[in-house]
Parts: structure tokens; C-alpha cells; sequence
């Protein structure tokens, strides 16, 4: 009998802040994760969260962890040659396949960027790969903002566009507002060969999906990650379960459609 | 086959089992009731006919023999995850009817949910017996004949105790040791087919019953306390907690805890976000889990009519009575027959 619950040791191989309180961390280890999947990250003692892996390749893994408790606060410590334990990878991830040959509309709000960085770095170069591609990501303000190497290299081969809901530095050149202003700001969107995806907190979800739904796209072209709690990521504990969906299984990776008919 | 065993070769074939088994039964624990000099009637190890309790219903289901309330699943020091040793022996669980189809249930949730198989449940499961006693008369709060849980087949022993004596079937694994112990005796086991309560579950639920105002009632009633799915035989949700041990914080355990749907911080995210804030909406995920979400999802209804919520809720809320509020408004109701 195997044990789904037995982790199994990562090597942190590199810590890289990316904000006060967000930092990235690549370990060793060799899993095979679609884009949107979770791992359960742990340390002995302290104990298990489910973590999205916000970039992969052959041999490593990489998550991007904000500080907001008992495990994090200690994860927050580690540094390279230490290790972390994981198990996984779980849930359903994004369709990539489906979005070949589209335009693909990316709005991340805050963390919600890191489930999509490898999305976003499969296809920024591979533009072959999809008709286009456009990031749209909104942050608190602007010492909340992840991935700025990244974003400037993005930047050189696709449409990216970036807010903050306040200039709390003075020093922003930058647009700020939400990030539906970027939404409806967007030109004239192919709807027939569209496809989004949104992943944020609850309400700036709900408000980006209803400013595409305004632009025309279809509902069933709009793609959600939900986050809930979760103690097992395998369908047992019961804590993500929302009316007969297990988030863990099904998700965290909606289509709008199946998302707008769960109530929790 | 049937047999009929006097009080004293009945404790004969229990020691004979027990070197083998591990053997439970509902026992009454005294003065640890729910109010002062009452009595517990709950899950415990025996040895002799005398000490089940056959009269009363167990406040707490027999989940906890197979599902521990709170289960180490690692030992740690700092790099190594030991899993505790799980005894040899297998276990014979003396339950009833509907709390061996609450099993079935959790078995769906823990060996079939998912790609995984839960192998700290499986490992007990795969070694229980379930010895049924059976049901002299329906008791209070049941309404197992509504869900289709008050008849069992193919079990390994169904026993009906009575004045010194009890008149076993038992299948042909058993039967030779029955037989040692027994004299032969015709048994044609008795199920309840009526219970005082009946429910009507409803086919199909639309959404709108979901913001329905009757949930309201259950805000300001429930106290969210947790109490009808801690008795509950199939609730099997549970919590994940770590600790290290105060004289030695190199070593410690992974523990899981039972979790309750109703009790706060069963959803809370980073930063307070939670979902299902009040207790309404508690009361409507559990209800329809047990009535409708598990049935989409496996083909069967959750609850198994064991009535056990209703007997520990402290705020008198009738779990019963809210799924047949919820069938007169689902309107297209199946009558159950
Ligand atoms: C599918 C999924 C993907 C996630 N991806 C990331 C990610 O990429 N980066 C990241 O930083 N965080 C992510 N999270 C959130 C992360 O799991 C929590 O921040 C983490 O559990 C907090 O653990 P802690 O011990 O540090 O905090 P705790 O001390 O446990 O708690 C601090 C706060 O977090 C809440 N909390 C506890 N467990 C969870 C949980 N499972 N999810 C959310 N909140 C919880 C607590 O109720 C409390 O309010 C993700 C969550 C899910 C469900
Ligand atoms: S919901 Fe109530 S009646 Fe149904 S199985 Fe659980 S405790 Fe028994
Ligand atoms: S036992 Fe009664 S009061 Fe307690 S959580 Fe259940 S319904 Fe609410
Ligand atoms: S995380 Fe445990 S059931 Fe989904």
C-alpha cells in the first residue's frame, strides 16, 4: 500500500524575494506538473499548505510563497541547500492545448500571477504557438508587484500592462486603477477566438469576468482558479468540497461555467 | 446457518476470537453521559456478552474504531517520516445495520474519492468484521427504513440477543466455530421496516432553495457546537495539525483530527476570508451533502438514517425535519416506498 501522505524531500536549490513579503523559491525536484496544478508543501512539525507551482522544468520546481503564518513564517527562513518537503502534484490544471492558435488574455490580480507565470513563459517567446498574447495584472501597489525581471523581458515580445490600485511610493511611473480599467480599456477582441484566463482574490475575479462578459466572450472562454482550504489535496479531508465538487480534484482550474454553478 | 449460544459459550467464543480479533461493541460507560449521573453508551474493547449494550443506541458511531478521532500518520525527527506501526490483529466490530452502510459510505470517500487510496484507513478496514446486532425495535429519532439502510446482506454474523442467550447467523467462515460453541437453531433475521419518523428525499434541488429564507431559522438557532457530525457515522472530514514535542522540538507528529462543516474556521483562508460565515448556511452544505451532493457524485444517498444528529443536538434542530422542508419545497418529491 502506498502512502499518499508521505512527502518526500526538495533541495532548495535557489530564494529570490520578490517583495517584502512574496518570495520565490526553485527546488530540486522531479515531478511532472501541468500549468495551474498545487503541491502540499510541508516542514516537520510545523506543518502542510497547498502551495501552486508558479514554474516548472525538467529537474525543478518553483513556488512563489507569501508570508502569512505558522508554516510560511518559517518557510520565509530557509535558504538555498536547505529543503522542504513535498507531495504531488495535484488538481486539474489550464487547458494549454486549447489555446493554441488564439488570442489568449491573461488578468492576474496580485498572487494570483503565479499560478499563470509559466503560462506566460511557455508562450511569450512561442508566439508562433498562439495568435496572441496579452497580460494584464493588477497589484495593491507598487512594492506588491511579482516577477518585475520577468515582466520586463515579457514586455520586449508581448502585450503586457501592468497596474496598481494606489502609488503608496510617489515614485510610480506606472498606471494605477483597477485592473477592469484594463480590461474594458482593451481594443476590439476577436470573441470567437479568444480565450481568458482570471485568477485573483473572489471579488476581482467576479468584477473581471463581468468586463470580459461585457466585451463579448463567452463564458465558456473564461478559465478561473478558485482557492480554498485545503488539508489533504486528495479528496479526503472534505475542507474544499463545494456542493457535490471537490476543488483538490476538480480544480483549483474552472471553467467560468462549471465555477458560476458551485455555491459554497 | 443458525446457532444459539448460552451467555457462558458465548464468552467461550469470544476469548476463542480474541485471540485473534480485537473485538468492539457499544458498552455503556457510567456517569459519562451528556448530562450529570448519566450514562455514555459508546464504543469500547470486550470480552463477555454482558458488557454490550443492546438496549440503547450508541451516542458515537463505531467510525472512530476505523477513523480515530485524532491519528498520528508520521513520526518525525527533523528529516524522517516514520508511519506508526498498525497492530496485526484484525478487528470484529458488533454495530448495527445502518452503521455498517455508513461504512460503505466512508470507504467511497477514503478508498475511492480521487486517484489515492487512504492507506491509514485501509489498512484497519481491510481487516473488520462486522458482527450486526440486530434491531429489537426502532428507536428514537431513527429513520433508517426511509434511507434503505435498515436491511443488511451478506454479512459475517447477525445476532439477536435475548434472555441469556443469543440466536446467531452466521455465514460459512464463522460457522464452524459457531458451531463448536452453539447448538444449531433455525434463524431468519428480523429488519426494521417501519420507524416512527419517515423522510421524503427530494429528486432533483433547484439553486434557489440554496438561498432559501427557511435557512435562516437554522442562523439563529445552531451554535455551531459540531456535536451531529462529531455522532455522525458518516462524516469523514478532518484537519491536519503538526506538533513538536516541548522537550525534545527536533521530533514530533503529523497528526490528523476530525473537522466539522459547522464549527467556524472550516473554510478560513490567509487574512480571515472564510465562506459560509453563518450558521444557515452551515446547516444547508451539511444537509444537502448528506441528502443530495453525495448522491450526484456516487449514486447513493450520504446519510443513513441512524438519527444520531437529532439525539445530540443540544438546540433540539431536527435534521429529519429540515430535509423534509427541503422536499415539500423541492416540490417533485419522491415518495420513498
Ligand atoms: C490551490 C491553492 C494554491 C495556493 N497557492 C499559493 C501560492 O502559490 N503561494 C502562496 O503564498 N499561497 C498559496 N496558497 C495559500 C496557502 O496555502 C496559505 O497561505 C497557507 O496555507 C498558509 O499557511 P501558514 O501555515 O503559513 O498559515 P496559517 O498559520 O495556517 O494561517 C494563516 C492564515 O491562513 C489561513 N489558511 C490556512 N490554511 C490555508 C489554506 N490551505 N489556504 C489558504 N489559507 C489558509 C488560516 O486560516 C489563517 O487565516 C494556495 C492555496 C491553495 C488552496
Ligand atoms: S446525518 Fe444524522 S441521521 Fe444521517 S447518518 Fe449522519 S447522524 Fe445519522
Ligand atoms: S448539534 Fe445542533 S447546534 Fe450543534 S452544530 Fe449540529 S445542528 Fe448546530
Ligand atoms: S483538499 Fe482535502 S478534500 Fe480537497
Amino acid at each position: 500500500m502506498t502512502n499518499p501522505y508521505r512527502p518526500f524531500k526538495a533541495e532548495i536549490l535557489s530564494v529570490l524575494p520578490q517583495t517584502g513579503i512574496d518570495f520565490t523559491f526553485r527546488l530540486a525536484a522531479d515531478i511532472k506538473v501541468e500549468s495551474g496544478q498545487f503541491v502540499e508543501v510541508s516542514l516537520p512539525g510545523v506543518g502542510e499548505a497547498p502551495i501552486s507551482v508558479s514554474d516548472f522544468g525538467p529537474g525543478w520546481i518553483e513556488m512563489t510563497i507569501r508570508r502569512v503564518g505558522k508554516l510560511t513564517n518559517v518557510i520565509h527562513t530557509l535558504t538555498p541547500g536547505g529543503s522542504l518537503f513535498i507531495r504531488g502534484p495535484y488538481g486539474k490544471g489550464f487547458p494549454v492545448d486549447r489555446f493554441t492558435g488564439r488570442d489568449l488574455i491573461i488578468a492576474a490580480g496580485g498572487t494570483g500571477l503565479a499560478p499563470v507565470k509559466s503560462i506566460v513563459r511557455r508562450f511569450y517567446k512561442n508566439t508562433a504557438e498562439l495568435k496572441s498574447l496579452t497580460l494584464l495584472a493588477g497589484f495593491k501597489s507598487p512594492s506588491d508587484v511579482l516577477f518585475r525581471d520577468e515582466i520586463n523581458i515579457w514586455q520586449s515580445c508581448i502585450n503586457v500592462q501592468i497596474t496598481v490600485d494606489g502609488d503608496d511610493t510617489g515614485e510610480w511611473k506606472g498606471r494605477v486603477g483597477l485592473i477592469t480599467k484594463l480590461i474594458s480599456g482593451l481594443p476590439k477582441i476577436d470573441v470567437q477566438n479568444t480565450e481568458v484566463i482570471i485568477v485573483g482574490p473572489p471579488v476581482m475575479m467576479k468584477f473581471a469576468s463581468q468586463e470580459f462578459f461585457k466585451k463579448g466572450i463567452p463564458e465558456d472562454r473564461v478559465w478561473v482558479s478558485f482557492e480554498r482550504k485545503m488539508c489533504c489535496g486528495l479528496g479526503k479531508c472534505g475542507h474544499c468540497k463545494i456542493d457535490d465538487t471537490y476543488v483538490c480534484l476538480e480544480g483549483p482550474v474552472f471553467n467560468y461555467t462549471a465555477a458560476a454553478q458551485l455555491t459554497d | 446457518m443458525g446457532y444459539v449460544l448460552d451467555g457462558q459459550s458465548f464468552d467461550g467464543l469470544l476469548s476463542q476470537l480474541s485471540k485473534e480479533y480485537l473485538i468492539y461493541a457499544p458498552v455503556r460507560i457510567s456517569g459519562k453521559g451528556a448530562y450529570s449521573d448519566t450514562d455514555l453508551v459508546a464504543y469500547g474493547q470486550i470480552s463477555s456478552l454482558d458488557e454490550i449494550e443492546y438496549n440503547e443506541k450508541s451516542r458515537f458511531s463505531p467510525k472512530e474504531l476505523i477513523y480515530p478521532i485524532t491519528q498520528t500518520l508520521f513520526y518525525f525527527t527533523e528529516d524522517e517520516y516514520k508511519e506508526p506501526a498498525v497492530s496485526q490483529k484484525s478487528i470484529i466490530i458488533f454495530c448495527r445495520p445502518c452503521d455498517v452502510h455508513a461504512f460503505r459510505r466512508l470507504d467511497e470517500i477514503f478508498l475511492k474519492n480521487g486517484d489515492f487510496r487512504d492507506s491509514y484507513y485501509e489498512a484497519i478496514r481491510r481487516k473488520t468484521v462486522f458482527f450486526i446486532l440486530e434491531c429489537a425495535g426502532s428507536f428514537e429519532n431513527c429513520f433508517c427504513v426511509s434511507m434503505g439502510t435498515n436491511r443488511v446482506e451478506g454479512y459475517a454474523a447477525l445476532l439477536r440477543p435475548g434472555e441469556g442467550q443469543v440466536t446467531c447467523d452466521v455465514d460459512e467462515h464463522f460457522a464452524p466455530l459457531f458451531a463448536r460453541y452453539g447448538k444449531p437453531a433455525g434463524m431468519t433475521p428480523r429488519f426494521i421496516e417501519e420507524n416512527s419518523i419517515s423522510v421524503i428525499l427530494p429528486e432533483e434541488i433547484d439553486k434557489n432553495i440554496f438561498d432559501h429564507q427557511m435557512w435562516q431559522e437554522y442562523s439563529s438557532r445552531c451554535t455551531a457546537c459540531g456535536r451531529c457530525t462529531v455522532s455522525c457515522p458518516t462524516c469523514s472530514c478532518f484537519t491536519m495539525q503538526d506538533i513538536f514535542y516541548e522537550d525534545n522540538p527536533r521530533c514530533g507528529e503529523r497528526r490528523r483530527v476530525w473537522a466539522s462543516c459547522m464549527v467556524d474556521g472550516f473554510t478560513e483562508l490567509a487574512g480571515g476570508h472564510g465562506f459560509r460565515k453563518d450558521n444557515g448556511s452551515r446547516m444547508r452544505f451539511k444537509v444537502m451533502h448528506k441528502i443530495y451532493d453525495f448522491r450526484k457524485r456516487f449514486g447513493y444517498d450520504m446519510c443513513v438514517g441512524c438519527g444520531r444528529c437529532d439525539d445530540v443536538c443540544p438546540e433540539y434542530i431536527s435534521f429529519s425535519g429540515c430535509v423534509n422542508k427541503v422536499s415539500s419545497l423541492a416540490g417533485e418529491v419522491k415518495k420513498d416506498d
